[in-house]
């Protein structure tokens, strides 16, 4: 059997979810993967440990993975493979289920574990339970949650690279400009730990009492629903069943009270530390160590006894 | 233009969920029951383009059991102006749903069709896309903002590292963000005004729709319990607990 990953990237850099769809595609059989833009990028995605073969869409059509013409070319390369996957990323939830419909076959979203060839764990209800489901279709099409697999190693593959030329574009829509936050930090999905604040935070300007801690620490900064309406940050670095799900090694949520939205987004951390003035906050439930306090008082001690 | 809006009837989202103990799902039967939070979000939305004068109707439209047309009167009072009920099972598959809203989309020939992005019972993520992609219509998924303007809809997307604006051709798709807006509150006197606004039933069978599940559910379970944690009392002691303890640090 032989499976197919639709691997996206940002400014020329395959991103680390993608490489955990990769390692979840393993487990079928052969992986090949299917890469759009630069020739560089289709370079870099040949490296992948456990990918044999790359297809490279080059034309500037499906420069910016637009759901529309994206689609149609893995309808049309489908017919070779028995899976079709990608990350349960902004790419892969907007571009897999269209394909699907396509192909009539009911998609698995973020399946967070393989059971066998027809048979897939998905969180269901905000993360409050874990659902079996075994699909009927003769085609697999998969999102995988990428804190649920380890990311493929970037070098050690040596694959062909094969280039597919554009199917006609369904012309019904048009990219017209990407808008990114700039971060020097790592990116949240991927970090090793990650400092995260909630409404205690209380304004934009003390939200950045978190930085120099995330810089100590290498992490990554996350934020909770809460914090980002309140304008704090901006959206992308939300946590929660609406936003991105991560599992670090260590999780750090600062003036966060713990709704369940915000749980079902990291609750799968390894270790998690609480730091909140309520006792009562449902945070402590998750939190394998607490403290109740002053996160004003707290973030710069603990800031400064990691250094 | 008209406006179609999917909504779903799902356990609200104010309720922790509990699986069965038999694990053949989760308990829905006694539960409080509410839209879906998206699909509030799809709703104002298209109430807001009707009081823009972009969208001259609003048609609401569920796919479900019998009491969702107390979700539908919700839209209503809301602004919606009628609404459909297609009676089935109690949760079609996406896949299943999309067949269906295709059948109704082919009826009532809408400009736009706006969705929650996804549902807060089965998280699938899918029903719109799968709805964009049955019609050959444009898909704008996670939208933050939507303009309607020269037989196109420019809709400013929620991506990952930050939006992404695209221009679509009309008629086309649209699937709720959480920053979409601000869904309003039914007022009283709306509530009762909503009761006299049509509601057409129909059958899922009578469709030609073929709803065969694709997924068969093997199991429900709860998730593993985290074992509980401590409290410290300093941060020296924090520091130490996650260097030699937990080593994380």
């Amino acid at each position: 059997m032989t499976a197919l990953v639709l691997l996206d990237h940002e400014d020329g850099r395959i991103k680390q979810a993608a490489l955990s769809a990769v390692t979840a595609a393993t487990q079928f059989g052969d992986v090949h993967v299917l890469v759009t833009g630069e020739r560089s990028v289709a370079e870099t995605a040949a490296k992948i440990s456990g990918v044999t073969k790359v297809l490279h869409a080059a034309d500037a059509l499906y420069a910016h993975e637009m759901a529309e013409p994206l689609a149609a070319l893995l309808v049309s390369l489908a017919g070779s493979y028995d899976q079709i996957l990608a990350s349960a990323s902004a790419v892969g939830k907007n571009v897999l289920p269209r394909a699907a419909a396509l192909l009539d076959v009911q998609p698995v979203p973020d399946v967070v574990r393989i059971v066998d060839a027809d048979t897939f764990v998905r969180p269901i209800y905000a993360g409050n339970a874990l659902a079996t489901v075994k699909s009927s279709d003769s085609k697999k099409i998969l999102t995988v949650r990428s804190s649920a697999f380890d990311a493929a190693p970037a070098e050690g593959g040596s694959a062909a690279i094969e280039e597919v030329a554009a199917v006609e574009n369904p012309n019904v829509s048009e990219f017209v400009a990407v808008h990114l936050s700039a971060s020097e930090r790592p990116e949240l999905d991927s970090a090793r730990v990650v400092v995260s604040g909630g409404r205690g935070l209380l304004s934009e300007e003390k939200f950045r009492i978190l930085e120099p801690l995330a810089d100590t620490l290498g992490a990554a900064i996350g934020a909770s629903r809460a914090a980002v309406d309140s304008g704090f940050v901006s959206n992308e670095y939300q946590v929660g069943q609406t936003g991105k799900i991560v599992a670090p090694e260590l999780y750090i949520a600062f003036g966060i009270s713990g709704a369940i939205q915000h749980l079902a987004g990291m609750k799968d951390s390894r270790v998690i530390v609480a730091v909140n003035k309520d006792p009562e906050a449902p945070i402590f439930q998750v939190a394998d160590y607490g403290i109740v306090g002053d996160l004003f008082e707290i973030v710069p001690e603990l800031t400064e006894k990691l250094k | 233009m008209k406006i179609v809006v999917p909504i779903k009837r799902v356990v609200d989202y104010n309720i922790k969920p509990r699986v069965k103990p038999d694990g053949s799902g989760v308990e829905t039967t006694g539960v409080k029951m509410s839209m879906n939070p998206f699909d509030e979000i799809a709703v104002e939305e298209a109430v807001r383009l009707k009081e823009k004068g972009v969208a001259t109707e609003v048609v609401v439209v569920s796919v479900g059991v019998q009491q969702a047309q107390d979700t539908l009167r919700t839209a209503m009072a809301m602004g919606a102006d009628r609404a459909v009920l297609v009676l089935s099972e109690e949760s079609p598959e996406p896949l299943a749903v999309a067949k269906v809203l295709k059948v109704i989309v082919a009826k009532e020939e809408p400009g736009l069709v706006i969705l929650g992005k996804q549902a807060i019972d089965d998280d699938m993520n899918a029903t719109g896309q799968m709805l964009a992609g049955l019609l050959g219509w444009g898909q704008g998924t996670f939208a933050g903002n939507v303009e309607v303007a020269d037989g196109k809809v420019k809709v400013s997307r929620e991506i990952d590292g930050g939006t992404e604006d695209v221009s679509l051709v009309l008629p086309a798709i649209v699937t709720a963000d959480l920053r979409l807006n601000e869904p309003r509150y039914a007022s009283l006197p709306n509530i009762m005004k909503a009761k006299k606004k049509p509601l057409e039933t129909l059958n899922v069978a009578d469709l030609g729709v073929d709803t065969t599940r694709r997924l068969t559910i093997v199991s429900v379970a709860e998730p593993a319990e985290r074992k509980a944690g401590i409290k410290v009392e300093t941060v020296s002691e924090l520091v130490e607990k996650l260097r030699n303890e937990a080593k994380v640090i």
